[in-house]
């Protein structure tokens, strides 16, 4: 998951449940909690995670006595600040925290600050390398994974035909197939024949294309290679040429940017599972939305997200248990029903409700089938360690300031992002 | 606590004979000793509660973050070596605080002066004997109501740079589009635009509680002189306001430095925008230290506003004694 708005109304329904969580809070602390006695878990999001109140409601129905309050964070920036907050102060985190991949790395520091949460039942639940990055040094699994972020391609069919390219999302998959240069190249014809822009934001696309480099910012022992890695440079530089024509000049997750979702400001976007239901649930109305299996440079991952128990909680051992059983491969295929978040449990693959999974939003596209192909085409896992994200983070305005800001060029702000850098 | 009416009770010891001289302490009443601590120690119990809260709340963090200002401190970590002024140098060597510096007051400028100018007209205009008062002096606080937050996502939306309304409105009249998210000045103008929104009607209540209090006879003498409407706002209201007014300045100077809910939600990231065009000095302290988990850098920045904060305070002071005496 990555970071996304909300509305006012849930921010809302989230203060209230804020303090309503309190009040429960003290009630909880106050009584010992005997055997059977009422326990309220807190679990805090961000994004959609695709847990549904009835999800949770079938727990509580399964387990009595335990009631759940779900807490939504807007943005994953924001859960990620409250979460090393609450971490640092030893108190105010839900009873069971959802964390991004990309603060991941940052957050394994303190792994001693999380409880343990190591069972021989989940020992084999997930892909290797998600259970890997979940393990301190120390040999503690600290994470249960929830879903990964293969990505595909979303298009727009309806403003492709206009254009005089091909709509069938077989056909579109064949016509993209190749590396970065094709896609931009397909690009140009389509903004020759139509006017319009191809796709949504340099900072997405450059997403992408960062999320296929083992190093990008930071060699295997840490050290900070951001500024002098030409890699990085160089597909900075290759972005936003491309962008002067190509893009939409949106902010993604800017209200332009939600709004360019309905209204065909671009015609193509990069599509991790769990940006389809960003996709079907900001563009309700549009109908020429669809995702072809393919991607540029072969395969990537963007996102994905875990949960953790920390141990400053109340009630560790039901959270904990809440926490296996959200992300048993079961609830994890009910996630991705609700949102597109697709699994990262190795049994989820097998089951033929993933396998034969349709999306009517898209077209009816077999998604399941998609992003089981596109999590196969994934070559590299990339090395993501404590400066990560706030490098990330800096590059990405470095983008902005080119592509939506108009107020650099690509050199100075290359400059600034080196400044940025330097001064972290 | 004892109480005065004990006082009088306090009988006067005669003097001890003089046969002897070796005993120099005087006896004193229990009674009595305590009745001289009332009238010493009491005043200060009596306003003790203030200072004990603002120990605590005000005086301890204050101290307690110039202690994290002179350490490398991680947010999660905790202390760190103490690194003197280090911090504080950082702070100042980077281009970044003086950005946040310069849009601090920017933003404070584009919204108190506009601000107190037309919640002026509006105090005057509802200190008028105007039909249904009661209703209009209420209607000019329903802004005030709305949530900062709502008020904020609500105009961040109207501002959008390609499918705002307002740029949709300007093009309608054959305007360019103004990049209220990416270019500086109008980032200003929007984010100043919503504390206007918020604060207005508020300060044209206070401003008219002043009005109110002005004798009227002042009015019917200029009346009588033959001062239209024009001439007796400028001379008369305008002077008498003073104090209402250098109160108003003086709190509206203090929230807008430290100005963060409107620039933090103007747009998702929240870190005052890619170039930093509206990172005012609280979203840099706050992207130091949770977003960096750089307390002791976090820290000196907070510093540097209070010192900021007083400085401005102290001009503050010296204005309003050049006024009084003037007037």
């Amino acid at each position: 998951m990555i970071r996304s708005r909300r509305t006012t109304a849930s921010a809302a329904v989230a203060g209230a449940a804020a303090i309503a969580l309190i009040a429960t809070g003290c009630s909880t602390a106050t009584d010992p909690g005997a055997e059977g006695g009422e326990i309220t878990l807190t679990v805090a999001t961000f994004n959609d995670f695709g847990y549904t109140d009835e999800l949770f409601a079938q727990y509580e129905a399964e387990n009595p006595g335990i009631t759940i309050v779900h807490n939504r964070a807007a943005t994953s920036n924001e859960a990620r600040d409250n979460f090393f907050t609450k971490l640092g102060a030893g108190s105010g985190l839900a009873d069971i925290e959802a964390v991004e991949v990309d603060w991941f790395a940052e957050m394994m520091q303190y792994s001693d600050k999380l409880a343990d949460l190591s069972d021989p039942a989940v020992a084999d639940r997930w892909v290797d390398w998600k259970t890997a990055a979940a393990t301190d040094a120390d040999g503690r699994l600290v994470a249960y994974g929830t879903d990964i972020g293969p990505q595909a391609v979303c298009y727009r069919a309806d403003l492709f035909e206009a254009a005089g390219l091909p709509t069938d999302r077989d056909e579109v998959a064949a016509l993209l197939e190749g590396d970065w240069d094709r896609y931009f190249e397909v690009g140009q014809q389509y903004v020759d024949a139509s006017g319009a822009a191809w796709f949504d934001a340099a900072g997405a696309i450059y997403q992408g294309m960062i999320n296929q480099v083992e190093y990008a910012y930071e060699e295997a022992d840490g050290t900070v290679i951001a500024t002098e890695n030409p890699e990085v440079k160089q597909i900075y530089t290759d972005v936003l040429t491309a962008s002067e024509t190509l893009s939409a000049h949106l902010a993604q997750w800017s209200d332009d940017w939600f709004a360019g979702l309905s209204n065909g400001a671009f015609a193509t976007m990069l599509c991790p599972g769990w940006m389809l239901g960003v996709i079907s649930g900001n563009a309700p109305d549009v109908t020429g939305w669809d995702v072809a299996n393919v991607f540029p440079g072969g395969g990537g991952n963007w996102g994905g997200s875990y949960l953790t128990v920390p141990a400053q909680g109340q009630n560790i051992e039901e959270a904990k248990k809440l926490a296996a059983w959200l992300t048993a491969p079961e609830q994890q295929m009910s996630a991705f029903a609700a949102a597109g978040t697709f699994p990262s449990q190795v049994d989820a693959y097998e089951s033929t409700e993933l396998q034969e999974a349709t999306n009517e939003y898209f077209n009816n596209a077999p998604v399941g089938q998609i992003l089981i192909e596109r999590s196969q085409a994934i070559e590299v896992a990339p090395f993501k360690s404590v400066k990560y994200f706030p490098i990330n983070d800096a590059l990405q305005r470095a983008l902005t300031r080119v592509d939506v800001d108009g107020t650099d060029t690509i050199d100075s702000s290359w400059e600034l992002f080196v400044a940025d850098v330097n001064a972290l | 606590m004892t109480s005065t009416a004990t006082r009088p009770a306090a009988p006067v010891q005669p003097t001890p004979p003089p046969a002897r001289p070796e005993r120099s302490v005087r006896r004193v009443a229990f009674s009595q000793t305590l009745s001289r601590w009332d009238v010493k120690v009491s005043p200060y119990l009596y306003i003790s509660p203030f200072f004990i809260l603002f120990a605590i709340t005000g005086l301890f963090p204050l101290v307690y973050t110039a202690w994290v200002s002179v350490h490398e401190w991680n947010l999660i970590g905790g202390q760190g070596d103490f690194v003197g002024f280090d911090n504080f140098a950082f702070v100042l060597s980077n281009p970044p605080f003086w950005i946040a510096l310069r849009n601090t007051f920017s933003i404070f400028l584009i919204s108190a002066v506009p601000q107190i100018i037309v919640a002026l007209l509006i105090a005057a205009v509802l200190d008028r004997n105007l039909r249904a008062k009661t209703f209009w002096r209420m209607g000019v606080l329903l802004p005030y109501v709305v949530a900062p937050v709502a008020v904020t996502l609500i105009l961040s939306n109207m501002f959008g740079d390609q499918y705002g309304l307002i740029n949709n409105l300007l093009g309608d009249l054959g305007i360019d589009p103004i990049g209220w998210h990416s270019e500086v000045l109008p980032s200003h103008i929007a984010i100043a635009t919503m504390v206007n929104f918020r604060w207005t009607g508020y300060t044209a209540l206070i401003l008219l509680a002043g009005m109110q209090a002005i004798p009227r006879d002042y009015y019917e003498a200029a009346m009588i002189d033959g001062a239209g409407t024009v001439r007796q706002f400028f001379s008369i209201t305008i002077p008498q306001l003073r104090p209402t007014l250098i109160f108003v300045i003086v709190t509206s100077t203090i929230g807008g430095l430290q100005i963060f809910d409107e620039p933090r939600l103007y747009d998702t990231a929240g870190q005052g925008g890619a170039s930093s065009q509206w990172m005012t000095i609280t979203i840099y302290l706050y992207n130091l230290g949770w977003g960096q988990l750089n307390f002791g850098r976090a820290a000196a920045v907070a510093w540097l506003l209070f010192l900021i904060i007083v400085v401005v305070g102290l001009l503050n002071v010296v204005i309003t004694r050049s006024i009084a005496r003037a007037s």
